[in-house]
């Protein structure tokens, strides 16, 4: 019961500050608004017994790209001008409203082969082995380091002065 | 009426709509650069809701989301870094006024 009753509250804040986020016409508030957002996923990540990638989403979203955001907003004068929208405001969301049903009809008309089975808690060590462990995605992390590398690289030459 | 994944996946689609609706009607680039964080959310939910609900102990859809998010994490920095460049040189980053390539 408790965990229906977090997940409401969770997914009503998560849409509440996302529609925030594109509907502020202060951009500064808007980034703020973002902040709650991936607040509120990580609850819904801590719903969903993933307690690991509620801590990554915090650290990272919340600790490393909002304060990026933030630094953006401070660094172009974003808040003088505030958020604008252009000339496609009806088309575009006429197509996500479509988006969305059509999306909501195909998630709710197939029969996903749901397991119910008590997941798996708590969840770090176990991540652990499938990502260093043996047949786990170490390639892959190793590709993830080598992206992390060439982005720290490719963001340091792009804003260095001339 | 208990939590089934279609909960999980109905909220994803929301919140996936309102970050595509913001990516294609914003002027200003760092608000397109957070509705496109907003849409990389609403995919890791979905990834975490099917791991939990189809393998909940092979934990495969966090091991992808793990990724997603280092993905977003590069894209951020490397997309913010290029803001920064177009406002040294153009003094605007409105998106509407950033049309050098377009013919």
């Amino acid at each position: 019961m408790g965990l229906e009753i977090a997940f409401w509250v969770l997914a009503v804040v998560a849409i509440a500050a996302a529609l925030a986020v594109v509907t502020l016409r202060n951009v500064f508030r808007a980034a703020l608004s973002l902040i709650l957002c991936f607040l509120a996923v990580a609850g819904i990540f801590v719903t969903l017994s993933a307690d690991f990638l509620a801590a990554v989403q915090i650290l990272i979203y919340v600790g490393a790209i909002a304060v990026l955001i933030i630094l953006a907003i401070m660094l172009t004068r974003e808040v003088e001008r505030g958020s604008l929208s252009n000339k496609l405001v009806v088309p575009v969301l006429i197509s996500a409203i479509l988006f969305f049903g059509v999306a909501t009809f195909a998630m709710l008309n197939t029969s996903w082969p749901v397991v119910s089975l008590p997941p798996a808690e708590p969840t770090t060590a176990l991540l652990a082995s499938k990502l260093f462990g043996e047949d786990g995605f170490i390639l892959t992390v190793e590709i993830a380091a080598i992206l992390l590398l060439a982005t720290i690289i490719g963001a340091i030459t792009i804003v260095r002065e001339k | 009426m208990s939590l089934g994944l279609e909960h999980y996946l109905v909220l994803s689609a929301a919140l996936f709509s309102i970050g595509l609706y913001g990516a294609l009607t914003k002027r200003s680039a760092v608000v397109i650069l957070m509705s496109i964080e907003l849409m990389l959310n609403a995919t890791n939910i979905a990834l975490v809701a099917f791991s939990r609900y189809i393998v909940p102990v092979l934990l495969t859809g966090q091991v992808f989301t793990i990724f997603s998010i280092v993905v977003a994490a590069a894209e951020a920095t490397v997309g913010l870094a290029i803001i920064m460049a177009i406002y040294r040189s153009r003094e605007t980053i409105d998106t509407t006024k950033i049309d050098l390539m377009k013919w």
